[in-house]
């Protein structure tokens, strides 16, 4: 197999401040390949928006690239002046963001949006790119295209202008689109839609999605793989089925049981007791020790890297074999407090 | 957008019945006109009599009914002073002002708008601190002193120096750089209207009033675009300009200085209107024959029929640029435009 679309290689964002460097997003490594999606889920802060603004190349100062590498089609793209990068962008490497009430600029018409991002990428004439924009948003589902492209943004409602949006990330055909909550601000009816299209759009296309959200509904739905990211590292990534349906982590597992399912009678949600720690007190050793039902010695002490474990990867020294526990073990101590809680249910439900 | 222009020019025309209302009150209150016209040895016959060929034996509404008619057809009265009619001598000192306006605004405008946006994308650069150290000066320094220091500096300290040698290459002759200090230099006569702007004389003439009136403006005009350029450039709709690979002076100008437009609109028609009024103090500084020049003289002479006049036109060019000011919301920012039917309104 060729390489993979997109590689980050043990990137690291920092935040310089004036009492020292703040680490936000700590020496992470994922690949996307061609045409896949892949979900990066976490809490708020987690580094997930970092992440993707660091591929794109905008983050905001003073953040900045501490360390590592991002190579797209196995070429460097971390360190590229800003005039490189900007070629880059939009063209090869799409972006979506949270709100599309004011990703669009207000004074100008949809269409000329399309068409400037249009010829500033190719050297379609002013007709040619003009069609092109009708075309894209007749792709994106937007009734009687020929009319609206003249309209404004405040002429569309939400949903209608995230499609918009979303024609405007894919408008020269990029191999990557990273997508930073696409629906966060959006309806729930209108989330799903939202959704659709973005998966159909990208699969007919062939285009890769890096997915940001805290949805898990979402990722479930559309993604080929997910990383689940904690306190600015990953925690555990593999593909979605692996890690919904048999999660290795035990913050991947607490975030799997916090999720209420439709037909599931629990009295309460499960909930991981404590918060996420800020930025300026991450404890030593894994982040995770202090909520970490499972935590033991070593997690107090040494940061765990990802592991492979099975088909994915996971940063927990339950799963190290020079570890004293197996990864049978360490199954079966998971299983064990699954048990104990499906047990408890069990006992609630007959009294 | 045709009914707001009909709107807005009935609100127009009160705005003018009211300033018309006050500078006819001044006739009512400020000394008697006929004894502003007369000399010492008139009789009181002679009085009693043109006061009647004045009409100011008539009922007030009446008189200002007459007063408003006559406005309106450009008839302002005679100067008490001068004997002459003062819509002529206003059209004849109105040039002189305009171009002197024209000229400073278009100088903020065109120095103050690129400092802005440069102030504003450079926000810790070495420049972008100076100049806003320096428009500090500029908003803090009353208009009349930076008149008299730039005379000081461009007639007066250059007049006196002698030619220096560059390198030894050739003598400068700092008197190239000499401006003059008064008056509107030579002056072409087209009929209706007297320019400054077709001789090098006349240029020159324009420059340092057109500074000392212009600076202030350029400055509140920096400051404005600074603070309201770095407001829009925080937006996510810049930030998905750049995500989507648009050149940075696409970004910056098209995107960017677009959406700072309106509130600079709205303070440059405000200004324009405050530089032809306020003109006069320039206008002393630098003997320029203009309306603000006109206007202080009539003061002092107790000039009723003039000061009336100068302050109806004043009040006409502020109803005239704001009107324009508000078309020009309708050219800029779409969301306004509320007659495009569907789907409009919503957010």
């Amino acid at each position: 197999m060729a390489d993979p679309l997109l590689q980050v290689r043990n990137l690291v964002v920092e935040f310089p401040t004036r009492r020292g460097t703040l680490t936000a997003v700590d020496n992470i490594s994922f690949d996307i390949a061609e045409g896949e999606v892949l979900g990066v889920v976490g809490e708020s802060g987690a580094g997930k928006s970092l992440t993707g603004a660091a591929i794109i190349g905008l983050l905001e100062p003073p953040g900045q690239v501490g360390a590592g590498e991002i190579l797209l089609e196995g070429r460097r793209i971390d360190n590229l002046p800003y005039e490189q990068m900007r070629r880059i962008r939009g063209k090869q490497i799409g972006a979506i963001f949270q709100d599309p009430l004011t990703s669009l600029n207000p004074l100008y018409s949809v269409g000329r949006q399309l068409t400037e991002t249009i010829m500033t990428h190719t050297d379609m004439t002013p007709t040619k790119a003009r069609e092109r924009a009708i075309e894209l948003l007749t792709e994106v589902g937007i009734p009687a295209p020929a009319r609206r492209v003249d309209q404004y943004p405040h002429q569309f409602s939400g949903g209608m202008r995230q499609r918009v949006v979303i024609a405007l990330a894919l408008a020269v055909n990029p191999r990557l689109v990273v997508a930073d909550e696409p629906t966060t601000a959006l309806d729930v009816s209108i989330q799903a839609q939202i959704i659709a299209l973005l998966k159909k759009l990208c699969r007919d296309h062939g285009t890769a999605v890096m997915l940001v959200t805290h949805d898990m509904g979402v990722i479930a739905e559309t993604a080929d793989r997910v990383a689940v990211m904690y306190a600015g590292r990953i925690a555990e990534i593999g593909p979605v089925r692996e890690v919904i349906k048999n999660a290795k982590h035990p913050y991947t597992h607490g975030l799997m049981g916090s999720i209420p399912a439709v037909g599931h009678d629990a009295e309460r949600l499960e909930q991981i007791p404590g918060s996420m720690p800020r930025l300026t007190d991450i404890p030593q050793g894994c982040a995770f020790n202090p909520r970490c039902p499972q935590a033991h010695g070593r997690c107090f002490r040494d940061r765990p890297e990802p592991l492979p474990v099975e088909d994915s990867r996971v940063a927990c020294w339950l799963y190290d074999e020079a570890n004293a526990l197996s990864y049978e073990d360490a199954k079966r101590a998971v299983a064990a407090k699954e048990q104990v809680s499906e047990a408890q249910l069990e006992e609630q439900a007959n009294v | 957008m045709v009914a707001f222009i009909i709107r807005r020019l009935i609100q127009s025309l009160f705005v003018m019945f009211f300033v018309a209302l006050v500078s006819f009150s001044m006739f009512q209150f400020i000394g008697d006109p006929v004894n502003q016209m007369v000399g010492v040895e008139t009789s009181l016959k002679e009085r009693a009599e043109l006061r009647e060929r004045l009409g100011l034996n008539d009922p007030i509404p009446v008189q200002f009914f007459n007063y408003i008619t006559d406005a309106v057809q450009g008839d302002f009265g005679i100067s008490y002073q001068q004997k002459r009619p003062v819509s002529q001598m206003l059209v004849e000192r109105l040039p002189a002002t305009l171009e002197l306006s024209l000229i400073s605004a278009l100088f903020s405008l065109l120095v103050g708008i690129p400092m802005g946006v440069y102030t504003g994308l450079n926000r810790n650069g070495f420049l972008a601190k100076c100049f806003l150290t320096i428009s500090l000066i500029g908003i803090s320094l009353p208009t009349f002193l930076i008149g008299i220091l730039l005379i000081f500096f461009f007639s007066v300290t250059l007049a006196n120096l002698q030619p220096i040698s560059i390198f030894g290459l050739f003598m400068l002759d700092p008197k190239i750089f000499q401006l003059p200090s008064f008056g509107r230099g030579t002056v072409v006569d087209l009929g209706w209207w007297t320019t400054g702007l077709l001789t090098v004389d006349g240029l020159k003439a324009l420059i340092m009033p057109s500074i000392t009136l212009g600076l202030f403006q350029l400055t509140l005009i920096m400051r404005l675009v600074r603070s309201e350029m770095l407001e829009v450039l925080r937006t996510d709709y810049i930030k998905f300009a750049r995500a989507r690979g648009l050149r940075n002076r696409a970004v910056n100008f098209g995107h960017a200085l677009k959406n700072t437009m309106v509130p600079v609109i709205t303070i440059t028609g405000l200004q324009v209107g405050s530089i032809i009024a306020f003109a006069i103090i320039t206008e002393t500084v630098f003997q320029w024959p203009g309306m603000g020049q006109m206007f202080l003289q009539a003061v002092t002479n107790v000039d009723i029929p003039i000061m009336a006049a100068y302050l109806m036109l004043i009040a006409f060019f502020f109803v005239v640029i704001n009107l324009i000011v508000d078309m020009l919301y309708y050219v800029v920012d779409p969301r306004l435009r509320i007659d495009t039917g569907k789907g409009s309104g919503h957010g």
